[in-house]
């Protein structure tokens, strides 16, 4: 008799082969908040209504984002031969011409696609082409930002429907899981973690085992694991990138770790209005329930695990682990003292942990192929990949997994294609806001978290926010400050008046009014806030200046002179700040 | 208070007793309740933060903590539509003040608020979460990519009525 896994295995691998051994073609758009952003929904409207009008044999689906955001709105064609051709910056008026003659004639437009691929990876080394019908077009993996890519969290992007459950089980989806609950006891799952060398991907780079390992030997009947999907850094969407394209790896990973740690309920916590976040994992959630993956005696095992999504509003201080449980617990998220630790007293009072989105979605892939093969990636200190999201001045601005151990110029370079106008790479802000700028002569750094650390910035959640050289970088600090003065959560004075007064100092820099005695005050302002706060938000503050200084020093110096050339809509050097704030 | 006045308030009190209600989700707090109800009637009036209280066992001070902490709640209804522009620092760097500025002009702003008319509702936000598709702006929550202050500014006449 086949397990209840092995039922829903067959119920997916008769889904998948529908789509994509039948008769018909399958049209995929690239969604997710990016493709939303330009416009992928009516391209999606315009395919389905092509399809339904011409009568073409084809099936139309949006799936997550496929990380190359500069081809946005991207649509590709799997014919029944297996050979499937992508198409990028496609607008809604092409659906026809692409239903009509490439779907119903079999003769893809050649001319407006960039890549394809052949089914079986028969043409996957970049130069095998696949018999007349594919032309000079490249295959997908010989493009180099896919080719650099070692793609295991995003491994699913933009080839399934991250609202179909069907679709991840065909892909290995759950197997995982199954794995770990007929298999594996929770001990070794931890130990599985552990010599992985899975450090966590919010930030702060924790070994992740580790952490479980602080959970998992209490008997407390009630303990939570917590997903902490509140992404508020600027220029990082991976977290979102994982919910929207997909969630299910999320969910199981988090099941595992609910697993590993004999945990009870399992939370996942988005800020509100991110939409197609918030509606793709609820959908991934109520699916596993049905299906039998959440709920009572998971798969028939002895296993029982809830979960839940919660809501927060906006508050960037949400995303700080013991912020975050207050949330969820509905009052404001302001961080609460350590000790006690939420191992031992958490969200509710109960024994609590807490890993980001990108943690977790490592974690079925890592349960599936075993430790060694995760650590065998990246480097001696951070093994893995990072999940770098470019975007400012760059040519190709998008979300890319690379292996750790990449040097960022190869990620700017050879990923991104360079700055995208203007005539080099000036500065680079990596990792948030609480973290630092860097200029050029870091650009042979390595990606991992003790190189980008001793850098002076971070991976943190992995965005690089790129300026070429008409970027003013007293600006820009002055933007970061006056993101974190905004979000300053108010609870100690240090972080919340420490934020106020530098963006002032830095209002002056900028509109050349400073004194010279400005910058020791900013350090005595910054080194007060790190001592002085609660959380990283005032901790880290200052960051982004003590950067600053040592890679932009002059430029720095300038402002305090008065030498600084004037930005700003005004020509004056002010800047449009929000006048809300805190009380 | 008019007659008119308390029936319209108790109507008011009787839809956010619904809306409290009607969560679907296990866990039930006060941050979520104060949710829900922005969510339907897109402000939280006095009526709310007194249902919230009573709904979830809490005091007026305790709701109304929360809902002065979290900086998407606002207490006077918004205009018809809400164009949010985001001034983080990745579009910061592609020009987002240019947008902010243009699109004052279009909404006759020179802070966030409601435009003259009442139509639009102008938030700047942090981070919209497509920074690949810089400068971004968003319409009721739907993301906008690739602007520039002309096409923001078009776009924020044509939702107060008037020709782009």
């Amino acid at each position: 008799m086949p397990t209840p896994f092995e039922e829903l295995q067959a119920r997916a691998a008769t889904r998948w082969e529908e789509l994509t051994a039948g008769e018909s073609a399958w049209i995929r758009v690239g969604g997710g908040a990016s493709g939303q952003a330009v416009g992928a929904d009516k391209v999606l409207d315009a395919f389905r209504e092509a399809v339904e009008s011409s009568g073409a044999n084809a099936t139309v689906s949006m799936v997550g984002a496929p990380g190359l955001m500069y081809l946005e709105p991207q649509v590709d064609v799997l014919m029944p031969d297996g050979i499937r051709i992508f198409y990028g910056n496609v607008g809604p008026e092409e659906a026809r011409t692409i239903v009509e003659q490439h779907v119903k004639n079999g003769e893809p437009l050649l001319d407006r696609a960039y890549a394809y691929t052949a089914r079986d990876g028969t043409a996957t080394n970049g130069t095998d082409r696949v018999g007349p019908g594919t032309g000079d077009l490249p295959t997908l993996d010989s493009m180099p930002m896919v080719a650099l890519q070692e793609r295991i969290a995003t491994r699913n992007f933009g080839d399934i429907d991250p609202h179909d459950i069907l679709q991840y089980v065909a892909n290995d989806g759950y197997s995982a899981l199954n794995r770990a609950l007929t298999e594996m006891t929770p001990d070794q799952i931890v130990d599985e973690i552990k010599n992985s060398g899975l450090r966590g991907r919010g930030g702060a780079a924790f070994p992740a085992g580790l952490k479980w390992s602080f959970l998992a030997p209490s008997n407390a009947p009630v303990k939570y694991v917590l997903c902490n999907a509140e992404e508020g850094d600027p220029g990082a969407f991976n977290d979102k990138g994982i919910i929207e394209s997909d969630p299910h790896t999320l969910v199981e990973g988090l099941i595992i770790n609910g697993y590993a740690t004999r945990s009870s309920h399992g939370f996942i916590f988005i800020r509100q209005g991110h939409e197609m976040s918030i509606n793709a994992a609820g959908k991934a959630v109520e699916q596993a329930y049905e299906a039998g993956l959440l709920g009572k005696n998971i798969l028939g095992t002895e296993f029982s695990f809830e979960m839940e999504v919660s809501l927060t509003g906006d508050s960037y201080v949400a995303g700080e682990e013991t912020a975050l449980m207050e949330a969820i617990e509905g009052k404001r998220a302001t961080p609460r003292f350590k000790p006690p630790f939420p191992a031992a007293e958490g969200l509710w009072k109960k024994p609590t942990n807490i890993n980001n989105v990108k943690t977790l979605a490592y974690v079925p892939e890592i349960v599936r192929n075993g430790a060694e093969w995760f650590k065998g990636i990246g480097t001696e200190t951070t093994s893995g990949t990072a999940i770098v999201c470019l975007s400012g001045h760059i040519k190709y601005p998008g979300m890319y997994e690379i292996p750790m151990g990449m040097t960022i110029r190869d990620v700017l370079e050879k990923v991104g294609g360079g700055v995208s106008e203007g005539e080099r790479i000036k500065v680079i802000q990596a990792g948030g806001p609480l973290n630092g700028l860097l200029g050029e002569e870091a650009f042979d750094t390595i990606i991992d978290f003790d190189a980008m650390t001793a850098a002076g910035a971070s991976i943190g959640s992995g965005g690089i926010i790129v300026g070429n050289e008409t970027t003013n970088v007293v600006d820009l600090l002055r933007t970061l400050i006056a993101f974190n003065q905004f979000e300053s959560c108010g609870k100690c004075f240090p972080c919340r008046l420490g934020n106020t007064h530098m963006l002032e100092i830095l209002n002056r820099m900028c509109e050349n009014k400073a004194k010279s005695s400005d910058l020791a005050l900013l350090q005595r302002v910054g080194l007060s806030m790190k001592a002085g706060s609660l959380c990283g938000h005032g901790q880290l503050g200052y960051n982004p200046i003590e950067s600053a200084l040592k890679y932009f020093g002059d430029e720095i110096k300038a402002s305090l002179n008065g030498e600084l050339e004037l930005t700003g809509v005004f020509g004056d050097g002010t800047m449009i700040l929000p006048s809300r704030t805190r009380p | 208070m008019t007659t008119a006045e308390t029936k319209q308030s108790s109507k008011l009190r009787e839809q956010i007793r619904q809306v409290l209600n009607s969560q679907r989700q296990p866990t039930v707090t006060v941050l979520s309740s104060l949710l829900a109800v922005q969510d339907s009637i897109h402000h939280l009036p006095d009526e709310a933060i007194r249902e919230t209280a009573t709904f979830c066992g809490s005091t007026i001070n305790e709701v109304w903590s929360v809902a002065s902490f979290y900086t998407n709640f606002r207490f006077t209804p918004p205009g018809e539509k809400t164009l949010d522009v985001c001034w983080g620092p990745s579009c910061h760097i592609l020009g987002a003040q240019e947008i902010l500025n243009s699109v004052h002009a279009a909404l006759e702003l020179n802070e966030e608020g409601e435009s003259p008319d009442g139509k639009v509702t102008l938030s700047y936000n942090t981070c919209l979460g497509a920074c690949a598709q810089g400068p971004c702006i968003a319409i009721d929550h739907h993301l906008i990519g690739r602007q520039t202050p002309e096409s923001a500014a078009k776009i924020a006449r044509e939702l107060r009525g008037l020709d782009g």
